[in-house]
């Protein structure tokens, strides 16, 4: 580890860099189109009619039936033979963790709507506002700030999960990694230190909810 | 048919039926039923108030009273009968629900503020969104309410920096702004401390003063003894007794108000 030189290090540092990159482009867009998703379905298990609600339901426990890993995976060979070409490793992989983590959020989100009292909704609704103004305006931004820390977790347990597309061959942060150990021969020291800018992001994204719960806690 | 037709005779027989007014009554409920499959929660209710009129429900808990109230402006659904508020059929699946609750006010038990949004906006949201006034507007008609009641200094507040009678009477104004053609408050004093409940029922007194028409579910004999117009008292889903409230005092007709009117005006 120590035989690792300086010049070694400035000559992988963008190759790394980008593929950390990667890995935040598909963690934010995966959180916003998973928290999107997320919400729609726990709406319709919510609030939608009885089929609605069970295809919802379906859904959202069919998905956290699966690995994710065969999520990624089947998503980069499959969509290709239904649309008839490829859409390449980000999109596969991105399309695959917002129906995969879209499932997960749901059930949060969920928690959180049915956490808000439900004479909130009955005084939401007697004032004139419509369903989905009364969830928009009055539910939602309820539950939200009650479910934030969860959702956030469940966000740091989607950035290491997006490791797992380098079996579609996408360069994030983890695959550049250990493209760059194999062809430097340093295994060791490169996966160190991937272990370490992981936990170094984790572990200060963790600290920062457990801030934010607490001060939500005692306003 | 034995059974309906018994019913229609007790009826017939009974006071409750609205004497022929002149100008449709602004809330009438006719021979409304509820229940939740075996367990029936409304039996036969028919009353109705008219315009400028304060009429106080009141019974023992678990009567239905707050079921019909909440049936009034669709909150509750019910199997037979009819509403109509201002010649609009709440039970109508035509009906646009929305729309009509736009225009009928309501105050809850447990005040049910918005936690979220500042006192201001908790009077605004509805108004902005629904009535479509300008911020300006909504904000304006917002403070004039709040001085109304009292509380021309907790604009910028949260509920949960008010007490309850505070809450509650920021609730009233939250449903006066939308400029209601009624009011319904569903035991508006039940959760207050007793030296609040004053300061709500003085709002309220005025409102009825100024010929607000009211339906008022509350325990407050006095608001009823002295403001109301009329006292309907129920009991297990029926409506035993619908008279003037100086009568319903005076002479309740029902060995049941009777018992009710001993036990809770001893208190």
């Amino acid at each position: 580890m120590s035989d690792v030189d300086p010049d070694l290090i400035k000559a992988v540092a963008p190759f790394l860099w980008n593929g950390l990159l990667t890995s935040f482009g598909l963690l934010l867009l995966a959180m916003a189109g998973g928290g999107l998703l997320g919400t729609v379905l726990a709406v319709m298990r919510i609030a939608g009619p009885r089929p609605v609600a069970g295809l919802a339901a379906g859904y959202v426990n069919g998905l956290r039936s699966v690995p994710l890993i065969m999520v990624i995976f089947w998503f980069y060979l499959l969509v290709p033979l239904v649309i008839g070409r490829p859409i390449g490793a980000f999109t596969s992989a991105l399309v695959a963790f917002v129906i995969f983590e879209a499932a997960y959020y749901a059930e949060i989100i969920r928690a959180g709507i049915q956490s808000v009292p439900k004479q909130q909704l009955a005084a939401a609704l007697a004032s004139g506002l419509g369903p989905l103004q009364a969830y928009r305006f009055v539910i939602l931004p309820q539950a939200v700030r009650k479910m934030l820390p969860i959702l956030l977790s469940q966000s740091i347990a989607l950035f290491q999960d997006t490791s797992l597309v380098y079996v579609v061959g996408l360069h994030d942060f983890m695959t550049a990694v250990s493209v760059t150990a194999n062809r430097e021969g340093h295994l060791v020291g490169f996966y160190l230190f991937a272990v370490a800018v992981y936990f170094a992001l984790c572990f200060v994204a963790s600290q920062s909810i457990q801030l934010l719960n607490r001060q939500s806690v005692s306003p | 048919m034995t059974i309906s037709a018994v019913r229609l005779a007790s009826n017939m027989a009974s006071p409750i039926v609205p004497a022929a007014v002149e100008q449709p009554a602004t809330i009438e409920i006719a021979r409304l039923s509820k229940n939740y499959g075996a367990i029936e929660v409304l039996n036969d209710c028919s009353m109705s108030i008219r315009k400028g009129e304060a009429v106080v429900v009141c019974g023992p808990s678990g009567s239905g009273k707050s079921t019909l109230l909440k049936c009034v402006n669709g909150l509750e659904t019910f199997q037979s009968g009819s509403i109509v508020v201002d010649s609009v059929s709440v039970g109508d699946r035509n009906t646009d629900l929305t729309r009509l609750r736009s225009r009928i006010g309501m105050v809850f038990q447990h005040f049910e503020l918005y936690p979220h949004l500042s006192v201001l906006e908790n009077i605004t949201l509805a108004q902005v969104k629904v009535l479509r006034r300008s911020k300006a507007e909504a904000g304006e008609k917002a403070m004039t309410l709040l001085r109304r009641v009292g509380l021309g200094d907790k604009a910028g507040c949260h509920p949960a920096q008010l007490s309850g009678g505070q809450q509650q009477r920021v609730a009233i104004a939250r449903a006066l702004a939308m400029d209601p053609i009624a009011m319904l408050f569903d035991e508006p004093t039940s959760a207050l401390d007793p030296e609040m409940i004053k300061d709500v029922l003085d709002v309220m007194t005025e409102l009825a003063g100024d010929g607000m028409t009211m339906m008022v579910v509350t325990h407050e004999m006095g608001f009823a003894r002295h403001v109301a117009d009329r006292v309907v008292f129920m009991d297990g889903g029926r409506i035993l007794e619908d008279a003037p409230s100086s009568v319903f005092f005076a002479q309740p007709s029902t060995e049941r108000a009777r018992v009710f009117l001993s036990k809770i005006l001893r208190q």
